[in-house]
């Protein structure tokens, strides 16, 4: 007996209601700041906007800084695990972990209190410090996404058995890990990295706290005195995730097409 | 002269020794088969030539060389695996010429020597592709092709057959072995298959409990295996205990009947009980002329397989299996019918007592 799939199709449909109105309504209101007509301007006004500009440049670049970071420290990492201290990775999967039970807030208080001007390494004392510290916030506060998609990757491949057959061939650590597993684990890096430059992004406790020009301050302080342009940079927000979400996809795709089907 | 030592060897794992003083002198061009069952020890041994294991205790040299703790990647050891290791993200040529890369030769050089290997394993044509557009036997050549590019002092073959099927596996194997005459290379090879083991060797190791159960030519292992576990591994065997009736003439009591072995029974005393051997197939049917064996029995079973017809006999406590070739002339033997088999002094193998 055929099934309806009428049942499927409500569900669909309910489902894409319960996302999208939300959605639909903040974009149709980001498009009412001029009376009486639909237009852009909220858009123009963010675009035109100085801070709009230098505080998303100042995320871009600190989201790049921070999964060019990330990626140095993790993959290294999760390879030496999975290949030589495999009875850690439970204990490092648990490391990995526990920046989504610690909150940003307790996160960015011990860094202030760790590198304030009193401190050892006082970080905080100049603009340079500050933002490495930001960064270096952002590596761990970015841990979770970017241990699990690496080490996903690596475990889709023979990570032992390739190492050795490199290492036969006459390669040393650094060879066998730029040449062999980087580029068997790019679409795993590449999601991480993603998902990375998503948090980054909007991120916006530390940063504040910080007192860094970061995008995500910047989110607020319209939010908090403006009624259209924050309907506009939500619109907007949710493009940069979707496109990241998308790259992602694409990117996987095209690097899986000179690779085994797994 | 040899090439290869291996003196004392002993791997332990976590108290375990899983390879127990391993003494083996390897010649230059010899091909070296280990044959065991899992769990031998036989990968392990060949991973610490390969130098991806340290022995815990021991020697390896290599052309005189000590390598014992020398790292994997200065060995200069080729390697191929059971499941191919070939790197994903490299063509066929990439995957060829990567030792070449890795150790900073001209790119010209890479190119030449990439497509010297590939025309060396049959696949010319195949330099562009990608791994997984490749079968099972395609890729296990071009990892042979990888192994061999950067001229290794050695070959190691960890069960490079065992997963590619069965028609493959006997022409791959014919191909691996002629080109290792014709390279002259320095060879060991792991396997669990007798036959693979018999067909490809110059010697073999034969494996068991992480000791060497015994070292000889292919004839030597299969006709006159030394213990009772090679004569069982290698080959069909029927397994009889005999006790000694007259240990200077070489004679044995089996089930109540007389045979005399070929082999001097060394430390042995009448009255002992040892361990004899027969190949099903150096049995005739029929009663033996002088100075052969005969044995009388009644038949069990017989089984019709083709080019054999294999005979179950029971004696009177021992069954033993015959096996004859379908000439297609002859009747086959009835179930019940009492029968005389005959065999000649040397096929009576006396295995060294436990």
């Amino acid at each position: 007996m055929k099934r309806s799939a009428l049942p499927a199709a409500v569900a669909t449909l309910l489902g894409a209601i319960y996302f999208l109105a939300p959605l639909v309504a903040t974009f149709e209101f980001s498009l009412r700041l001029k009376r009486g007509e639909y237009s852009f301007e909220a858009y123009r006004l963010v675009f035109a906007s100085g801070n709009f500009q230098a505080s998303f440049l100042y995320s871009t670049v600190l989201a790049l800084t921070t999964i060019v970071v990330s990626v140095l420290i993790v993959v290294p990492t999760a390879y030496w695990v999975q290949l030589r201290l495999p009875r850690l990775r439970g204990l490092v999967e648990f490391i990995s972990l526990s920046p989504l039970v610690i909150p940003a807030i307790v996160l960015v208080f011990g860094d202030i209190k760790l590198y304030g001007s009193a401190s050892f390494l006082p970080l905080t004392g100049s603009g340079l410090g500050s933002d490495t510290l930001l960064m270096l916030a952002y590596v761990a506060l970015s841990l979770p996404y970017m241990y699990r998609s690496v080490d996903t990757g690596l475990r889709a491949i023979d990570v032992r058995t390739l190492t050795e057959a490199a290492e036969s061939q006459g390669a040393g650590a650094l060879a066998i890990l730029v040449r062999v597993i980087l580029p068997n684990i790019r679409p795993a890096i590449l999601s991480g990295a993603f998902l990375t430059f998503a948090i980054v992004i909007g991120e916006f406790t530390i940063a504040s706290l910080l007192n860094r020009p970061a995008f995500g301050p910047y989110l607020q302080g319209v939010g908090a005195s403006r009624a259209y342009e924050p309907a506009a940079l939500a619109v907007m927000a949710f493009a940069i995730t979707w496109a990241c979400m998308g790259l992602i996809q694409l990117l996987g795709r095209s690097a899986s097409a000179s690779a085994p089907p797994r | 002269m040899t090439f290869l030592q291996l003196s004392r060897v002993q791997k332990t794992f976590g108290g375990e020794n899983v390879v127990k003083g391993f003494d083996l002198s390897v010649e230059r061009g010899e091909l070296v088969t280990f044959l065991g069952p899992s769990g031998c020890g036989k990968t392990t041994t060949l991973r610490m030539i390969a130098g991806f294991e340290t022995p815990t205790r021991g020697e390896i040299r290599i052309d005189g060389e000590d390598v014992t703790s020398l790292r994997a990647n200065r060995r200069n050891i080729g390697m191929v695996f059971q499941s191919y290791a070939l790197f994903p993200n490299m063509t066929v040529a990439g995957n060829v010429g990567f030792g070449l890369r890795v150790a900073g030769k001209p790119a010209g050089q890479i190119k030449t020597r990439t497509a010297e290997m590939l025309a060396l394993v049959k696949l010319p044509e195949l330099a562009a592709r990608y791994p997984y557009q490749l079968s099972g036997g395609q890729q296990q050549r071009v990892s042979l092709a990888r192994a061999l590019a950067p001229s290794p002092r050695i070959l190691l073959l960890d069960e490079p057959l065992s997963a590619l099927d069965a028609r493959i596996r006997v022409s791959l194997r014919d191909e691996i072995r002629s080109l290792q005459r014709k390279l002259g290379i320095t060879t060991i090879f792991v396997t669990h298959d007798q036959e693979e083991a018999l067909s490809m060797s110059d010697r073999i190791v034969v494996m068991n409990g992480g000791a060497i159960e015994q070292v000889g030519t292919p004839g030597e292992i299969y006709n006159t295996p030394r213990t009772r576990f090679v004569a069982s591994f290698v080959g069909t065997l029927n397994l009889i205990d005999g006790r000694i009736v007259d240990d200077l003439a070489r004679t044995f009591e089996i089930d109540g009947q007389r045979a005399v072995a070929g082999r001097r029974l060394d430390g042995a005393k009448q009255g002992d009980v040892r361990t004899l051997a027969l190949r099903p197939e150096a049995l005739r049917l029929g009663a033996a002329d002088e100075g052969r064996n005969t044995l009388r029995g009644t038949i069990e079973d017989v089984a019709f397989l083709g080019a054999v017809v294999r005979l179950r006999v029971r004696l009177t406590q021992t069954t033993i299996v015959i096996d004859t070739f379908n000439d297609g002339s002859g009747r086959l033997p009835d179930r019940g019918e009492p029968i005389e088999v005959n065999f000649a002094h040397d096929d009576l193998i006396v295995l060294d007592a436990a």
